[in-house]
């Protein structure tokens, strides 16, 4: 409950800080996948025939694919039987016209969160989708965007609202039978967001998602479909948290990014799903498939993203650089404390003339946390005078963690230019020492030393993001020194 | 202000300090010399309480407090200065922005207000002065991509800063040139004042020609063997270690 996790909070300050659970009635399917429950989502939905189509073809596919075991992670199996694939907050079976009509405990919830959702938040600049469990539940803003021209809304609203748009993209990045995970989500989705940014239009705000598991043994399967018409620019801010629970909850979103001629998307994403206790028992398996698509010309999509939370992230915000000229970035901050495990990195596909592609990845580990960078740059034949720049750094605290580094270039012409750079270091013992004689607690200095390491990625995000980011770096890396 | 009493320190399991005395008075500048190996930065460091070094006989007291039970960051802030023979490298963390967390957190432990940005900028200004060190060093990442003589200075320059009331000064001298050597000396010596004490570790007597110390000790084999005045350091330098070592062992 939530004032106990707050005394909670100010006894243990380490622990996880977003583990409250909000009693509300929800309207669950029970538990286990077959074409009738994916027939029941898209009923539920009220979705046109072309869709339940869509995710029965993902079914059959997922049905006859493997689960992929090459990550560096170790998990026990999941029984996909077990997850209830639908849960939706029973107060939005009538949508809420406003947020007066939203659940006030969802609200409650939302403000702890520290989610901007009133209009206040207008100063701010944000709009805010949040995905609570299945559903979206409120979005803000809409009509300030939609004087823009700017599409923003829950992902099931725009399969009614906007079908073509919908059916033109949907899965145009990552195809329904993509991977184990991909094909799932897309045979169950729930919601997620939609976003479309017209012709030549700088989106007024930064849009952003928050995504919370809440029901337990739930899956959350959400789907984030943004397009960025020729010439549009769009920034997109996506965080996550769940409650703690003591069993395993899986996450295994999609999100497709489509950036036209001379458009440029950036993406943020602070991910800080529940962990796991210090003891490895519980927390999401974050096994989520991102991939942006620079389809026009000139095109830049950039990817960063901090990586907290999770028992188990595994993930690879990719691009595809078809455009000429088009340009993939990917900076990534991946924590991983006690029994964490990461696996995550970046594709960076080159296939237009000029392109370009920067990726700068920093690995923390700390307690028996597991850290892996994995990344492909791939240069095709017809890619002159492809750039790719990658580093990656890995920062190990204490001496039961482990850092791994996979990187795979395959360059088919000769006139790319690929360039690689790795480094793994100790948290130096010196570097604390040197900071605490300096007068620096040893928790402020391991916070100063980490925030230094991340500075590159930090400064990718946008500010207020960025203050966040370090204090989720500080709280899960509490501790762990000393 | 300090007094070291029959002091033994093991490193590894190694014995490396057997038995050192000494006594510093506000006021004071002390030069510890002495052959490598002969414990000199294991001194250095057991005062600024590094990690890995073990006192496992002997006092030390700072102060009239008991310093072998305080946390590294307690001594800083109760006023002990290490300049580091290595100052390490942070990257990413800008060099004034450490320093102003430093500093603010001696306040704090004092119970002083910290010092705001511009409170703060006007102090660096007035003292970046002293060891002529570049301005653009300043808000740099933390002695990353500094030269030896630039990390040396920055070092002076924190200590002018944060105004400590014992500095350990590690082989401040190495690596350094004549100028730079004589900027690092005259940055020193304008920080002596009456109540604040100086301890000098050096192997090399040259820095004691610009920085003139009230006491000089020879330390060998883990335990000062012989202490006088500015001579003895020239002394040393003419004739070496061995003929010190071999009065003692006469003695």
């Amino acid at each position: 409950m939530a004032t106990k996790s707050q005394d909670v909070e100010t006894l243990v300050k380490k622990e996880y800080a977003h583990g409250f659970v909000t009693e509300i009635d929800a309207d669950t399917v029970a538990p286990g996948l077959n074409e009738d429950v994916i027939r029941l989502i898209s009923h539920k939905k009220n979705e046109p025939e072309w869709l339940l189509e869509w995710r029965l073809k993902a079914y059959r596919h997922w049905l006859t694919m493997e689960e992929p075991k090459w990550a560096h992670v170790h998990y026990n199996p999941i029984d996909f039987q077990e997850i209830s694939y639908y849960s939706a907050p029973k107060s939005t079976n009538d949508a809420p016209k406003s947020l007066d009509e939203v659940d006030p405990k969802l609200l409650e919830t939302y403000e702890k969160l520290g989610i901007p959702l009133h209009e206040q938040k207008m100063l701010a600049g944000v709009a805010v989708d949040a995905v609570f469990d299945s559903v979206s539940v409120a979005t803000t803003f809409k009509k300030k965007l939609a004087e823009a021209g700017v599409i923003f809304c829950p992902f099931s609203e725009a399969v009614q609202e906007h079908p073509e748009l919908v059916k033109k993209y949907l899965g145009s990045v990552v195809p329904a039978a993509d991977n184990f995970y991909a094909a799932l989500n897309s045979a169950v989705f729930t919601d997620g967001s939609f976003c479309y940014i017209p012709k030549n239009t700088r989106c007024p705000m930064e849009l952003s998602t928050y995504f919370r598991i809440n029901a337990s043994k739930t899956g959350q399967f959400e789907r984030t479909l943004i397009v960025a018409d020729e010439g549009s620019h769009v920034s997109y801010l996506e965080g996550c948290t769940a409650p703690m629970r003591d069993e395993n909850q899986l996450h295994a979103a999609v999100v497709e990014l489509i950036a036209l001629d001379n458009a440029t998307i950036k993406y943020s994403t602070v991910q800080n799903w529940y962990p796991g206790d210090e003891n490895g028992k519980g927390g999401i398996y974050n096994f989520v498939t991102k991939r942006g698509d620079c389809r026009g010309v000139n095109s830049h999509i950039s990817w960063t993203q901090v990586e907290t939370g999770s028992a188990i992230t595994w993930k690879y915000p990719s691009c595809l650089l078809k455009g000429d000229n088009s340009v993939g970035e990917f900076y990534s901050v991946a924590v991983t404390n006690n029994y964490q495990q990461a696996d995550t990195g970046t594709k960076m596909i080159h296939l237009g003339k000029n392109t370009r592609s920067t990726i700068i990845s920093k690995g923390i580990s700390a307690g028996h946390g597991q850290n892996a960078y994995r990344g492909l740059v791939k240069i095709s034949k017809n890619a002159a005078n492809a750039r790719n720049y990658t580093q990656c750094d890995s920062l190990l605290m204490g001496d039961r963690c482990g850092a791994h580094t996979f990187p795979y270039i395959e360059a088919r012409n000769a006139s790319a230019q690929v360039e690689h750079e790795a480094t793994t270091s100790k948290i130096g013992d010196d570097q604390l020492f040197y900071c605490m004689q300096r007068g620096i607690a040893e928790e402020d200095a391991v916070h100063m030393i980490v925030n230094g390491f991340c500075k590159e990625v930090f400064k990718e995000l946008p500010m207020e993001f960025a203050v966040e980011a370090q204090k989720l770096l500080s709280v899960t890396l509490e501790g762990a020194v000393g | 202000m300090l007094e070291i009493k029959n002091l033994h320190v093991t490193i590894d399991g190694k014995m490396i300090l057997k038995g050192l005395d000494l006594k510093v008075n506000a006021g004071e500048v002390h030069a510890i010399m002495g052959p490598n190996g002969s414990g000199k930065s294991t001194l250095a460091n057991v005062l600024a309480g590094r990690d890995g070094y073990v006192v496992t006989d002997g006092t030390i007291t700072y102060q009239g407090k008991n310093l072998v039970e305080m946390a590294p960051e307690v001594r800083a802030c109760e006023g002990i200065f290490l300049a580091f023979q290595y100052p390490v490298e942070i990257p990413g963390v800008n060099n004034i922005y450490m320093l102003k967390a430093a500093m603010n957190a001696i306040r704090a432990y004092r119970g002083e207000p910290p010092l705001d940005a511009v409170e703060f900028l006007n102090l660096i200004k007035e003292k970046v002065k002293l060891v002529n060190l570049k301005e653009e060093l300043l808000n740099r990442s933390v002695n990353e991509g500094f030269s030896g003589g630039e990390k040396k200075r920055n070092e002076i320059f924190q200590m002018a800063v944060l105004e400590p009331k014992l500095a350990i000064l590690d082989e401040t001298d190495s690596g350094l040139d004549i100028d730079a050597l004589k900027t690092v000396a005259e940055g020193v010596n304008s920080l002596r004042h009456h109540d604040r004490a100086i301890i000098i570790v050096t192997h090399y007597q040259r820095l004691l020609n610009y920085i003139v110390p009230d006491q000089v000790h020879v330390l060998s084999d883990g335990k000062i063997i012989k202490s006088g005045h500015r001579e003895l350091a020239l002394q040393l330098e003419e004739k070496g270690y061995e003929w010190v070592k071999q009065e003692a062992a006469a003695a």
